[in-house]
């Protein structure tokens, strides 16, 4: 298991090859890019920040909660940070498990909670020039109710 | 204290931080009235979500002057 929170390019390749083992006969690989066009408008990159200690406080409690959920140790999450240009990869997930379900689910659980609990913003840059910092949800956040946020309405961007 | 900002609060206070101060034995919520007090430019929620020590914390917990405290908008990890 390992998670990190990087300013380089993802090797999504080797983020896969990490999480493989003999006894793993499903091996499940999400990842999140920046995409070109959200809410209508035509996005040329996106900038990620992150209020890094605590990112990787609950990148780590996350992989460990899947671990015990989906019955695995073979969990890899990196996030990148900084500008990243369209195409380019700011999540990846991998989960492997001797079989596909647990594989395929927990890398769907990792993604979602990693959405409603990492302290991570992006700010999209736009085509004509202009930026703009993305709610996941045009909601406001609730209270934490058991330490952590009640997850905003998802669904609206990438990843 | 130095209570912490980020992405859209930060760039609402023109500022990565803001200082205010607490009495003893003040709880998150004393900070979050502390802090609309001190940057009403920050477009906080009703219920602001708050970390102490990089842990989300329900707005009774109590802060120390040595906690950090940071004030976290919306996530958009991902």
């Amino acid at each position: 298991m390992r998670t990190a929170l990087v300013g380089r390019r993802l090797d999504v390749g080797a983020i896969a090859s990490e999480v493989w083992a003999p006894a793993n006969g499903a091996l499940s690989l999400f990842v999140g890019t920046v995409r070109n066009v959200n809410d209508g408008r035509a996005v040329a990159g996106i900038e990620y920040n992150a209020y890094a200690p605590m990112a990787e406080r609950e990148l780590g409690a996350i992989a460990r909660e899947a671990a015990v959920r989906f019955g695995t140790e073979h969990i890899v999450i990196e996030h990148r940070t900084g500008f990243l240009p369209l195409g380019e990869a700011s999540v990846a997930i991998a989960v492997a498990h001797p079989h596909r379900a647990p594989a395929l689910d927990g890398a769907r659980w990792i993604i979602e909670e990693l959405k409603a609990r990492v302290p991570i913003w992006k700010r999209e840059h736009y085509t004509d020039g202009t930026r703009e910092w993305v709610a996941q949800g045009a909601v406001a956040q609730a209270a934490p109710a058991e330490g952590a946020p009640a997850a905003a309405t998802r669904g609206v961007s990438d990843a | 204290m130095d209570v912490l900002l980020f992405a859209s609060y930060a760039d609402a206070a023109a500022a990565s931080s803001v200082r205010v101060s607490v009495a003893e034995g003040a709880r998150v919520a004393d900070v979050v009235a502390a802090v609309r007090a001190a940057a009403p430019a920050i477009p906080l929620p009703a219920r602001p979500v708050v970390a102490v020590n990089h842990r989300y914390a329900s707005p009774d917990v109590v802060v120390a002057a040595t906690d950090e405290v940071a004030f976290i908008p919306p996530v958009a990890g991902g």
